[in-house]
């Protein structure tokens, strides 16, 4: 009997060990995850472009998810781009969902080379996996969320939605009243790094006195661990707060405390209609029709696209029902001032933590320095894992 | 102070799963039989209840359902242990990747839904204000105190009477509790249904209460936790409770920690769960060595009437 226990127990912490080691394949992989260097790839990667790539008459299209499309942010917000770039060209796609970010993502990615044109890869932990199918299939177009490597026949898209993680952090700001808010963040990358420090810029802008606190979740969508995380910002104090995570469970643990929240990716005010602030949105459909159709009169070239608010590819979701005018009125000025381009995000004076000039008057960072960012402004309490 | 309350208050509320799943694995090992098919059965349970809560509004259904799931895994589990005495670890095992791919597939359409609405709470309004057991107890949500009652209920049945000293000699010596009279067979097939059960709840009470959203394989690792538990709990239920809490709050301490303001990256503080359990397994190991180690002797050994084996 004692060698059945003995084998039992080995079977459980084998199983212990399995979900370390998975533990550690997530943490390194990012799904929405954007590149330190973009700005640099830019000025290399793309000088002679790709043009002169045949015009094709209906193009098949086809899209690789890394989430299901019911996740109700980042996949899902593809997956209605995918619809709307349907309704408006008349092609219809396909897609895989559920992709991982390992070998598994080249070996599909290379099935769907063989039979379509355009191959969108949805997720920054696709990069590699894309570049080298490019590479074997010089004839198909691939576009690359998040990412910073490109090809003749390979382009990469994302958008500015710190723009909309400052608009987010106004509210925030105005709706705090112990002056501590919390953010829920996926994975210390500069993706992240940069919308939470646009985000606590807001919040200073309307309340000098407010304070972020920042706990990181490593995990882009895991609905048990964010809610840990969010319960603990709570327990900590924070009456407002908002993830830059995938799923809706900062919202929900936020809502049972009557504390306000918002969460990412997409309009998530259905999950707490009373307790929601707001939060950055996407809008990829245009993108993905003017993409298909550059394909289909022969006009695509290899680019590195970089939406914002003013294309629509960045949005801001309606502010919560609970939100008193005056806080909307508030965002929705900065957000003309963002429109008209009278404001700068990252315009100086800013400080980062040590108190220390990281931008200072009358000066603004450089696209390629937000892409690249590694330190926290002035009134973020937290630090990142070197 | 605050700092162990709100701690103890969280270990509360993500040990609760844990607690159903562990106490439905000691019903199944004190008959004798292995159950490594937890994860799967949670998962089960989970999607179960998720798609009859969203397609009916009922909570009621919701549960009878998961009930009803996990107890046909768990008559298959009894039918290849018990009758075509097949290995358990190898039939958990499928159970489990069964259950997860099968749970995957069913989610897919109510995947990223919000439930209808939260589990009712059992509101304790005399407690509030008063410190500690108003901060722990007087807003739980009736799985909680459910789990507190089934896991005393257990213990008494299974220590302080003649039903649980059937089960614990069944566990123990199936030969001689088929000579006392006791259907050795029989009464492994309701046990392991009954654990299975509650293991599918544990899963329906993860989803309805902890993290009211389905998402594919939600529970990441708590069926494993689960199964080691009873070895910590040294099959007993009440030491489950503790054990489940002590799990409950290691789950949250990382978290915490990283607010405190700390030097150690987070990657490694994601990791004290699993870590922890190897430690303990290992420390365990060590203390009770040359010692019984609490299990059913005949833990995992298939029984057939006249048969040796």
């Amino acid at each position: 009997m004692k060698r059945v226990i003995s084998f039992k127990a080995a079977t459980v912490m084998l199983m212990a060990l399995m979900l370390v080691t998975a533990g550690c394949g997530n943490s390194s992989s990012s799904n929405s995850g954007t590149a330190a260097n973009a700005g640099t790839a830019a000025n290399t990667g793309t000088a002679e472009g790709g043009s002169g790539k045949p015009a094709i008459e209906k193009p098949r299209v086809a899209f690789v998810y890394i989430g299901p499309p019911g996740d109700g942010g980042w996949t899902y917000e593809h997956d209605n781009g995918r619809k709307y770039m349907e309704e408006q060209t008349g092609i219809k796609a396909d897609t895989v969902e559920n992709v991982p970010e390992s070998a598994d993502a080249e070996r599909i990615i290379t099935e769907l080379a063989q039979d379509h044109d355009i191959i969108f890869t949805t997720s920054f932990g696709y990069m590699d996996y894309t570049l080298n199918v490019a590479k074997k299939f010089p004839k198909v177009i691939f576009e690359h969320a998040a990412g910073y490597k490109t090809a003749d026949n390979m382009g990469t898209y994302f958008g500015r939605n710190y723009e909309a993680s400052y608009l987010s952090g106004i509210a925030a700001g105005k709706m705090t009243k112990k002056n501590l808010i919390g953010y829920v963040g996926a994975f210390p990358i500069p993706e992240v790094i940069y919308n939470l420090n646009a985000f606590a810029l807001g919040a200073q802008s309307v309340n000098p006195d407010a304070k972020v606190s920042v706990i990181w979740s490593n995990t882009w969508y895991d609905p048990t661990a964010e809610r840990q995380a969010a319960v603990s910002l709570l327990d900590k104090g924070a009456d407002v707060l908002l993830a830059y995570q995938d799923s809706p469970a900062t919202i929900q643990a936020a809502a049972e405390r009557g504390a306000f929240a918002g969460g990412n990716d997409s309009d998530m005010s259905r999950f707490a209609p009373d307790n929601y602030l707001t939060n950055p949105t996407w809008n990829w459909g245009p993108y993905y029709t003017k993409v298909v159709k550059s394909v289909m009169d022969g006009t695509w070239k290899s680019d590195q696209y970089m939406g914002d608010l003013k294309d629509g590819m960045v949005g801001l979701a309606p502010l919560g029902a609970k939100i008193p005018e005056d806080v909307k009125k508030l965002v929705e000025d900065a957000k003309a001032k963002l429109l008209d381009g009278t404001l700068d995000v990252f315009a100086g004076p800013i400080a980062d933590q040590s108190g220390a000039a990281k931008v200072e008057q009358g000066k603004s960072l450089s696209l390629d320095d937000i892409l690249a960012m590694d330190w926290l402004v002035k009134g973020v309490d937290g630090s990142i894992p070197k | 102070m605050d700092f162990l309350i709100m701690l103890l208050a969280a270990a509360i509320a993500s040990g609760t799963p844990l607690l159903i799943a562990t106490l439905g694995g000691i019903l199944n090992e004190r008959a004798g039989i292995i159950q490594l098919g937890t994860e799967g059965i949670m998962l089960m349970g989970a999607v179960t209840s998720c798609l009859l809560y969203l397609r009916t509004g009922s909570l009621g259904l919701a549960l009878l359902a998961a009930a009803g799931v996990s107890a046909a895994l768990g008559l298959i589990h009894a039918f290849m242990t018990v009758s075509l005495r097949a290995n358990h670890i190898v039939t958990g095992l499928a159970m489990t990747l069964f259950g997860t791919g099968l749970s995957a597939y069913l989610g897919k359409p109510v995947s990223g839904q919000p439930m209808p609405a939260p589990v009712p709470k059992v509101n304790l309004d005399f407690l509030d204000g008063v410190p500690v057991l108003g901060e722990l107890f007087a807003h739980l949500d009736v799985f909680t105190w459910a789990s507190f009652a089934l896991a005393v209920l257990l213990h008494l049945l299974i220590h302080r009477t003649s039903w649980g000293l059937h089960l614990r000699a069944m566990g123990d010596n199936p030969a001689t509790a088929d000579v006392m009279g006791i259907r050795v067979q029989l009464s492994r097939y309701l046990y392991v249904t009954a654990g299975a059960i509650l293991i599918g709840l544990a899963g329906a009470d993860l989803l309805l209460v902890y993290s009211p959203v389905w998402n594919e394989g939600m529970t990441a690792g708590r069926g494993w936790i689960a199964v080691a538990l009873i070895i910590f709990a040294r099959w007993n239920p009440l030491r489950a409770l503790l054990c489940a809490y002590f799990f409950g709050a290691l789950d949250s301490l990382g978290f915490r920690i990283q607010l405190e303001g700390t030097a150690i990256p987070s990657y490694f503080l994601k990791m004290i769960p699993y870590v922890v359990t190897i430690l303990v397994l290992m420390y365990l190991g060590w203390r009770n060595r040359g010692k019984p180690s609490g299990s059913p002797e005949a833990l995992g050994s298939p029984y057939i009437r006249e048969q040796r084996l």
